[in-house]
């Protein structure tokens, strides 16, 4: 009996000790991650990195200036595309609809955020490719426009379902319409968790890669406008990551800190201002 | 969930005074941003149907079940990068699924919450970290390390095992899993730790006044109270790793051909679509290629639907569902 039970203490240690290393490894790989992009990254991270166009193969030097103005472009517009959609497709949600549109629409939002983002790529591809007959900045971002619509919209719901109803009816109270409500109360309540909403998307699709293959395409040069080809960081970082020249591979380390770095800064940001706490602000 | 439409009185006003105070406005604009998130999800699935029609009328089922993939030709058949998904994802969640859940329950139910909290910080970042990055250290890590270490171990102790038989290039199912395995534990851990933190406590108190270890109340009781919760949490990780592209084309090889060992070179649904999409010429090549999409779009639909079944059952079920 007392052997038995020591066996059992045993076991017990020992398991709980192993979901211990089981945190203490997933959590390494994050730092192992960062670590490895910064040691590799920052060698080859220079001034040139950020100011010149790429060169040609086989010569060494170059940097990607194109493609952070690129990812940039490309950004803009999946803001410009998504972040409406999903804030006001929320407030419907939120204020106006009854429970069988809203059912629907929650629906389509998270089937839509279900879907794998080379599937995402295709879908602008026929939408917005085909027509127009060449690849642009215009159908990536609407490619990343529509990735950001289910993440703004679902968490922007949230916050918003999570304003307390004493603050509509007192509003309703002094008499103002519900727009006026709406616009004035409720939404600047609920602030700080649609800054973090849409931040928390911004970042999800700066990194994304896979829907601007073909759409976006890519290009080794500026692109004038919204109109054509355009190079992104994360489509850079795959090229170069992939290649055979080791002056590359270096540079592809060095797109990859920037990226890292650029995700992870949104990301803290937009903790840190949820963390501040959801207080009722006045507009 | 909805907020009453104002009060009675608001209700019972005209359509036409409503519309003057810009109520009706503000409702009509916000539809129509709402409707337009229905629209694109109906246009996404549309688009895929309708532009992927020629290959369905040409090969039927056979599409999925042939492995013949020859543009020259204009033969194609899914089989081999279905085959691809499906191993690589199999070895990502063995790798990922003991892993993520021993760590779920170690920031569940062991770590104080000032361990917990921060260490599930760090799993967030971990989650939003781009395929692309992985996809690199994927590249310059993880291969080198297969083919001098990882493939050789496995060789000379389960070598016998025709999964760890043949030539190991470096890219492979085996990589691309071990890749992919990284890339969904955040996941598993987040949600498997969620569902682990809503278990009653009494439900342990139970366990340990009955005179069970820590352990045993862990895996005896808690576990089991949570499973459904936990299995969504790995039907969603699934999910992801069928649709992962980058990481993937990345490091399978990009191979079309079935093997039985893990060190063999293969191929994806996702990477194919990566790799041909834009350099396909004939539009049954293309075709095929968007219905490859929609078989990858159809696998994580039921994945996810399954995931989100699976999470509500938790949620709604009360107690009675642990089996001590």
């Amino acid at each position: 009996m007392n052997a038995r039970l020591r066996w059992r203490k045993l076991v017990s240690a020992f398991m709980l000790t192993m979901t211990g290393v089981c945190a203490v490894v997933a959590v390494s790989v994050l730092f192992f991650i960062l670590g490895y992009l910064v040691f590799h990254g920052g060698r080859s991270i220079n001034w040139d990195f950020f100011t010149k166009l790429p060169t040609p193969v086989g010569e060494t030097g170059g940097g990607m200036a194109n493609a952070i103005v690129g990812s940039a472009k490309l950004l803009f517009l999946a803001s410009l595309f998504g972040v409406p959609i999903g804030f006001f497709g929320a407030i419907y949600l939120a204020e106006f609809s009854g429970s069988k549109t809203a059912f629907v629409v929650r629906y389509a939002a998270d089937l839509l955020n279900g879907v794998p983002s080379i599937v995402i790529g295709i879908f602008a591809y026929a939408l917005v490719v085909l027509p127009f007959k060449h690849f642009s900045a215009y159908a990536g971002g609407f490619a990343l426009g529509v990735m950001m619509i289910p993440i703004t919209l679902r968490s922007t719901e949230e916050f918003l379902l999570g304003v307390p109803n004493t603050l509509r009816e007192a509003a309703m109270a002094l008499g103002a319409s519900k727009w006026k409500t709406i616009a004035t109360v409720i939404v600047p309540a609920a602030y700080r968790g649609i800054l973090t909403s849409v931040l928390l998307a911004f970042a999800r699709v700066a990194g994304e890669t896979a829907p601007l293959l073909f759409t976006a395409f890519g290009n080794r040069y500026w692109s004038p406008g919204f109109n054509n080809p355009i190079e992104s960081l994360p489509h850079m970082v795959y090229i170069y990551a992939i290649s055979p020249y080791e002056d590359w591979q270096r540079q592809a380390w060095a797109a990859g800190l920037v990226l890292l770095a650029l995700i992870l800064i949104v990301n803290i940001v937009a903790r840190f201002i949820l963390a501040r706490g959801v207080a009722v602000q006045r507009s | 969930m909805n907020v009453p439409s104002a009060s009675p009185v608001a209700d019972s006003r005209s359509f036409i005074s409503r519309l003057r105070n810009g109520d009706e406005i503000a409702r009509i604009v916000t539809f129509i941003f709402a409707a337009t998130v229905v629209l694109l999800t109906v246009l996404l699935v549309y688009e895929l149907w309708i532009a992927s029609s020629l290959p369905r009328q040409k090969f039927g089922f056979a599409f999925l079940i042939t492995k013949l993939w020859d543009p020259i030709a204009e033969q194609f058949g899914a089989l081999t990068f279905i085959y691809g998904t499906i191993v690589t994802s199999a070895v990502a969640l063995l790798i990922a699924v003991p892993l993520g859940i021993g760590a779920a329950i170690f920031l569940a139910e062991l770590a104080p919450q000032k361990v917990s909290d921060p260490l599930q910080f760090f799993i967030d970042l971990l989650a939003a970290v781009p395929s692309v990055i992985y996809g690199v250290l994927g590249v310059f890590i993880v291969i080198p390390i297969m083919r001098t270490v990882i493939a050789p171990t496995l060789k000379a102790t389960l070598g016998f095992l025709p999964l760890f038989q043949g030539p190991a290039y470096g890219v492979g199912f085996l990589t691309a899993g071990i890749v992919l395995a990284i890339m969904v534990i955040p996941y598993i851990i987040s949600v498997s730790r969620e569902v682990l933190l809503s278990v009653p406590r009494d439900q342990r108190e139970a366990a340990l006044a009955l005179g069970s270890t820590r352990w045993e109340a862990t895996w005896k009781v808690v576990v089991p109270f949570a499973r459904t919760g936990i299995m969504g949490s790995i039907f969603l990780a699934l999910a992801r790793a069928l649709g992962e592209t980058m990481a993937v084309t990345m490091v399978i090889g990009n191979t079309p051909s079935i093997s039985g060992s893990l060190f063999a070179p293969g191929y994806s649904i996702a990477a194919v679509i990566a790799n041909e999409f834009t350099e396909a010429t004939g539009d049954v090549y293309i075709q095929s290629l968007i219905q490859l999409g929609l078989v990858l779009f159809l696998l994580t639909f039921i994945l996810n639907g399954l995931a989100r079944l699976l999470m509500l059952l938790t949620a709604s079920r009360g107690s009675g569902t642990g089996r001590a």
